[in-house]
This record gives structure tokens, C-alpha cells and sequence, in this order.
């Protein structure tokens, strides 16, 4: 893809780039065009972005869900971070005190490490916006088998609102009629 | 719609739109009687509710700050907001889940029933059970409330079999689909529901029972109505003899309007309902208007509630259908052999998948954490809804180091439970692991205590005045041309969802005020 590449050029020195490869034969390739992902950054640095995304993947780890789905955290983050600069700098100053070989080590070190900072705002702020974002993207709707929106596809009464057959069916009395 | 003068002093104002307000103001206007309806919300409709669960919650919910203090949970897992309530035209009834069981006749005389218990504010309700039950019955054939009349329950979904079939299992008898206010078949020109499981997000078929497209609607029809939105009350104000004359409220271009009363209702919410009468005091009235017996804002209820998964290792797909259809009431009796007084229902429930892992799991992160979320899809939910006890120090006041946008103090929220209230959450959450467990389960998941949805008697009714701050009609003890319209007015919580009550008792007033007025003794 040359756009990314060519803007790649004009960013400033300080701000990076978030990419990634979807995994072959996952079912995001319904959602998402093409299998090479880009999030432009206007707040963090690759690396700062990178680290984010481990922190991200450490704190609600489902190994199956591609990293686009994460990289809509750290886009929210970067957002946050380009607008408001307390939030900028509590950022920043999280990620450097992870360090530089955080994303790269292993999960049981990344835990104790989050572990202790655990009561800091740095990781308060980091793992409700993790829990925020990441649930609520068309890629997690799509792993988890969650169907969503539902009033332009007629509700659920004829999708499936009652196809459960592993339990007894429920008398009438104690329920009702399906609507004509 | 009327357009009423600021300086028209005979018209009632009623303070916010929701399930008492919005009752209230349509039962006054076809009544013939003038009505200035005041909101703080903006107005929203079939089209513009969103089923995108973090849109909607901006939109529609009560964001303005308020403080928490006090042992109850909500302080360690929700410590920004307490309280879950509505500011929209049509208030709570938007949001609202659309369960509508009627308090029963014990619920409404506990002191006698329960006994005097320690650290516990317990009082009778000053009106009987057979005088609330003839606005019930009125209530429930307005709002269409299922099992009822011709109204037939709503069919079972797949969350509500495996809630049926735990519940078999443990011999209860008393488990269906719920009396609710969700129409099983069209009517009254609103659609029958199709099972969207977006109820609390706003009814996009209009399905279930909202003051925004029906009370309201009708009272404009009237053309008695003037609904003006955007507009926060601020203060009441009262004459030299002590009667109220005025609401001071900021319109939607924050500039400070004053509209004279005849009478005045408030039904701003629990929390807000109290912070405004604290927020009015005077010289005259030092602690607060119609807070002679310093009760405005104690006794503060929000029932006993919480979230309990079960995990399947086959699907449910829980989100498919109405969020709240299906109840278990076996436990909603006083058997204190049980450990504890007053009782609780088992309601069904379920969170899209964006919402469940912010208010529907405990505190966590990691492995453990997140393979709860990997079961999303074979995941099964139920909700207590029980009967928290009073207490003269849960309360509303006002934070004098917190100022909202105006300036003025915000309220503050105290709850510290009671043994009861623990006891009776623990029992339940026992008897509801228990049902998941017989039928399969691989794990049970205990949500945590959520913000409080059921906010209740801070302004509550009593026999003598000392004990409350209304009569049996909602009329405030001290000031005869003050009432309260929404469930602040409650006595005691009970276990039953509070919506069903607060539109009888808003009935039942209208029709007091209607006559008072008439007669000239208001």
C-alpha cells in the first residue's frame, strides 16, 4: 500500500506508525479489506505504541483475536493523548517505566511488572480504556459471535431468539405466544 | 403546545418527565389543568436511539457529577458513578428494563411485619395495600403490562430456558416470562417486540412502555402541555407565608429563567429530587424546603442487586431477546428463617458484549479475566433485585467542595449496608449459583455491586410527620402546594422494581391534586 509509505515520509520525527498482519484464513477478512494494517499516530512513538499494545494484550489476553482489534486501543489512546496533554504525559511517562524491552519479554514478566504499578493511574486509565475499546469493535463483535445491532435485521425473534434445544422448552403458561 | 407566561402563576410546574412526571403531566392536562413540564434532557426518539452501547449511554444517561461515600460497593467498583439514571425527555422510562411486579401487601407495612431493627429507619406506609392496588390496576392496563388483562407474557427466550430449567431443578414454582411492560401484541398504536435485547439503549419499536412516546405525547395532545427541554431547575422559591411560588431553572442556553406556580411537583429522580429541596432553603427555611423533620434525603433505598453468570459449554447467545423477561418470585416473601427480613426476585438478564466486561465482572485483568469473556457466547445471566432496609445516614446532601457547571454544590451519595442487606445478597447469590450449577454449569461468575439503578425514598411518605417528608399523597408535610412525584416518595423499597409504583402513585396524586385544586384548597 504506498499511501502509508508516502505519508510515512512527512511525520514528524516524534509521532510514528502502528502496523501489523492479520493471520491468514481468520474471518476478519469479511471486515477488513486487505491483510496489512496502519493506525497513523499523532501522540506516541512506534515503540511507545508497541508497548502499549502488549500492555493491552497482557491486561485482557484472548490469544485468537488479532492485534487490528488492539490496535484500536491504541488508537484511542493516541487520540486522547494528541488531545489532552496531562493525559499525553502520564502516557508517556507509563510506557517509559515499562521499559523499552517490555512488549519483547515474556507474559509471566509482563504481569509482575504490571502488577506492581497496578494502583497507579497509568494502569487505572490503560485498562479501562482497554476494556472500553476493545470489546466494542466490529473485529471483537466478530470473534466473540456477538450479533449487535439488531433493529434493521427485524430483532431477534427470527434469528435465533429461541433456538436453544439443550434445555427443555418452557410451557406456555409460564411464558407466551410468539407474535404473528 | 401551550405556551404558558414565566409570570403565570396558575399553572402547576412539574420538574422532570419521567415515569411520575410524565404520568403526572398527562393526567393533570387531560384534567384541563395547565402544566409547565421542565427537563433537563433533551429529547430524543424511535430514530435517534442508538444501538451502539457506548453512543447510547452518552446520550442518554444523567452525567452531571455527583459524589459517592459510604462501605457500599459501588464505591470501590464504580467510584464515578454511583447512580445509573437518565436525563432525556421521558427520564428512567427510556432506559428502564421494562419489569413491572406490584409491591405486595406486606411490603407496604414493615415495620410491623419486619419488627423494630437496629440501624434500621423502618416505618409503615401510610396508605393500604387495597387503596394502591386500584391505581395498579389502573397502571398496568395504561402502561400494558404483560400476564395482565389481555396482555399475554412474552414468549421464553434462550437465556430465560436455562433460567426456567435451574430453576425447576431447585423446586421453585413461581418462574415466567415476567410482568412486564414490553406489549406481546400491538397496542394502543405501539408495536408488539421483536426481541431486539437493546431495551435499556431506548425501544426502537417503541415496544416497551416509555412517558417519551405515550404520557407525553397524549398530554400535548391536550394542548395544555408545555414541555420545555434543556431546562435544569436550580431552585424553588417561596413566598412570605411559605408557599412555593417559583422554579428557577437555566435554560438550554444556560441563561437563568423564573417561572411563577400554582403548585409544584418534583420528580427530578431520587438524588436530584432531594438535592434540589436542600438546595432551596432560606431564611426561612434553613435546612432545606419541606425539611422540618430533617428527613429530605435520608433514608436513602436502591435495593439489593447484582449480577450472576453462569457458564454453559454449550451457546445461549443471551443478548438475543428483552434484556429483564423472566422472574423467579419464590423468594420474594419475609421468611427470616432464612437469615435475613424482607425479600428478593431472580430476575433474567444479559449485557452486549461492550458493557459486560465494564459492569457485569468483577474487578480483574489477565487469563482468568478475559476467559470469562471468551465464554461470552455460552454465557447465561441473572439479576437480584432485593429489599434493601432503610437507614436515617444513607442519605443525599450537598458537597460543598464539589460545584457543578452553575456553580452549585453537587449531592453526595452515602450508603454504608446493612447486615441485612448482606445476608440477603449472599442467599441469593447462593440460591442462584445453585440453579446454574444443577443444570450444568462449568462456572459461576458474581458480578459486582452496580451503580444503583432503583433510586428510592429520600423524600419518603409517612403518617406522622416527624418520620418522612410527605403525606399519602406525595403532598409535602410542611409546604401544602409542594409535592413529590417520583420514587422518592416510596416508604420502603420492597423487592419489586419500583416503576409499576411510581406511575400508580402519580395517578393517585393527580387525581388528589386535580380535586384540591378545584376545590380551592391548593
Amino acid at each position: 500500500m504506498d499511501q502509508p509509505i508516502h505519508r510515512r515520509d512527512f511525520l514528524k520525527t516524534t509521532t510514528g506508525l502502528l502496523t501489523g498482519v492479520i493471520v491468514t484464513g481468520s474471518p476478519l477478512a469479511l471486515i477488513v479489506p486487505g491483510r496489512a494494517w496502519a493506525i497513523d499516530l499523532g501522540a506516541l512513538t512506534g515503540s511507545e505504541a508497541a508497548t502499549l499494545l502488549s500492555m493491552a494484550r497482557t491486561i485482557a489476553p484472548h490469544d485468537k483475536l488479532d492485534d487490528a482489534a488492539y490496535a484500536f486501543v491504541i488508537q484511542a489512546i493516541d487520540s486522547e493523548a494528541a488531545r489532552d496533554e496531562h493525559f499525553r504525559k502520564m502516557i508517556k511517562e507509563g510506557t517509559s517505566s515499562l521499559g523499552a524491552g517490555f512488549a519483547k519479554s515474556l507474559e509471566a514478566d509482563r504481569i509482575a511488572t504490571l502488577k506492581k504499578i497496578e494502583s497507579s493511574d497509568f494502569f487505572i486509565s490503560m485498562r479501562i480504556k482497554t476494556l472500553q475499546v476493545l470489546y466494542a469493535t466490529p473485529i471483537a463483535y466478530a470473534h466473540f459471535g456477538y450479533e449487535g445491532e439488531a433493529f434493521s435485521k427485524g430483532g431477534y425473534l427470527r434469528r435465533g431468539f429461541d433456538d436453544l434445544r439443550w434445555l427443555p422448552e418452557v410451557p406456555l403458561d409460564d411464558s407466551g405466544p410468539m407474535p404473528m | 403546545m401551550a405556551k404558558i407566561d414565566f409570570k403565570d402563576d396558575s399553572a402547576v410546574v412539574i420538574i422532570g418527565s419521567g415515569a411520575g412526571g410524565g404520568t403526572l403531566a398527562h393526567d393533570l392536562t387531560r384534567r384541563g389543568i395547565k402544566v409547565v413540564l421542565l427537563e433537563a434532557g433533551k429529547r430524543q426518539s424511535l430514530e435517534t436511539f442508538s444501538q451502539v452501547p457506548g453512543e447510547a449511554f452518552g446520550q442518554l444517561t444523567w452525567l452531571d457529577a455527583r459524589t459517592q461515600s459510604g462501605d457500599w460497593g459501588v464505591a470501590r467498583d464504580f467510584p464515578t458513578l454511583p447512580v445509573w439514571h437518565c436525563k432525556t425527555v421521558g427520564g428512567t422510562t427510556v432506559h428502564w428494563t421494562g419489569s413491572s411486579p406490584r409491591l405486595q401487601p406486606w411490603e407496604l407495612q414493615v415495620r410491623s411485619a419486619y419488627g423494630g431493627i437496629a440501624g434500621a429507619s423502618l416505618i409503615d406506609w401510610p396508605i393500604s395495600f387495597e387503596e394502591l392496588e386500584k391505581y395498579y390496576l389502573i397502571a398496568e392496563r395504561r402502561m400494558g403490562v404483560t400476564r395482565r388483562n389481555d396482555m399475554p407474557g412474552l414468549p421464553a427466550s434462550n437465556n430465560f430456558k436455562v433460567m426456567y430449567a435451574g430453576a425447576r431443578k431447585l423446586g421453585y414454582k413461581h418462574v415466567h416470562t415476567g410482568h412486564m411492560a414490553i406489549n406481546s401484541k400491538p397496542y394502543e398504536g405501539r408495536a408488539a417486540c421483536i426481541q431486539q435485547g437493546f431495551c435499556v439503549q431506548g425501544c426502537k419499536m417503541g415496544a416497551k412502555w416509555s412517558t417519551l412516546y405515550t404520557e407525553i405525547p397524549d398530554a400535548e395532545a391536550t394542548g395544555n402541555l408545555d414541555l420545555r427541554i434543556e431546562s435544569t431547575a436550580t431552585r424553588i422559591e417561596h413566598d412570605a407565608t411559605g408557599r412555593v411560588s417559583a422554579v428557577v431553572y437555566r435554560d438550554g442556553h444556560g441563561q437563568e429563567q423564573r417561572q411563577k406556580a400554582r403548585v409544584i411537583c418534583v420528580a427530578g429522580n431520587a438524588i436530584e429530587t432531594a438535592r434540589l429541596l436542600l438546595l432551596s432553603e432560606s431564611s426561612k427555611f434553613p435546612q432545606g424546603l419541606a425539611n422540618s423533620s430533617d428527613q429530605v434525603g435520608r433514608n436513602y433505598c436502591h435495593q439489593v442487586t447484582g449480577f450472576v453468570w453462569g457458564i454453559f459449554d454449550k451457546p445461549v447467545c443471551s443478548w438475543r431477546g428483552a434484556t429483564l423477561a423472566g422472574v423467579i418470585e419464590d423468594e420474594a416473601i419475609n421468611n427470616p428463617h432464612r437469615g435475613f427480613v424482607g425479600g428478593y426476585r431472580i430476575e433474567l438478564v444479559t449485557l452486549d458484549l461492550p458493557t459486560f466486561p465494564l459492569v457485569g465482572l468483577p474487578y480483574g485483568w489477565g487469563r482468568d479475566f478475559a476467559s470469562i469473556i471468551d465464554n461470552y457466547r455460552n454465557l447465561a445471566g441473572m439479576f437480584i433485585n432485593g429489599e434493601d432496609l432503610p437507614r436515617a445516614d444513607n442519605r443525599i446532601t450537598l458537597n460543598a467542595r464539589v460545584k457543578d457547571a452553575f456553580g452549585l454544590p453537587v449531592a453526595n451519595v452515602h450508603v454504608d449496608e446493612h447486615a441485612n442487606d448482606r445476608a440477603l445478597r449472599g442467599h441469593a447469590q447462593g440460591q442462584m449459583s445453585h440453579m446454574y450449577e444443577a443444570i450444568g454449569a462449568k462456572r459461576v461468575v458474581m458480578g459486582p455491586f452496580p451503580p444503583a439503578t432503583h433510586n428510592l425514598c429520600t423524600a419518603r411518605m409517612s403518617a406522622n410527620p416527624r418520620d418522612g417528608v410527605t403525606n399519602a399523597w406525595g403532598q409535602t408535610h410542611d409546604i401544602k402546594n409542594l409535592f413529590i412525584s417520583d420514587g422518592s416518595v416510596l416508604t420502603t423499597p420492597g423487592a419489586a422494581n419500583p416503576t409499576l409504583t411510581i406511575v400508580a402513585l402519580a395517578l393517585r396524586q393527580a387525581e388528589y391534586l386535580a380535586q384540591q385544586m378545584k376545590a380551592g384548597t391548593v
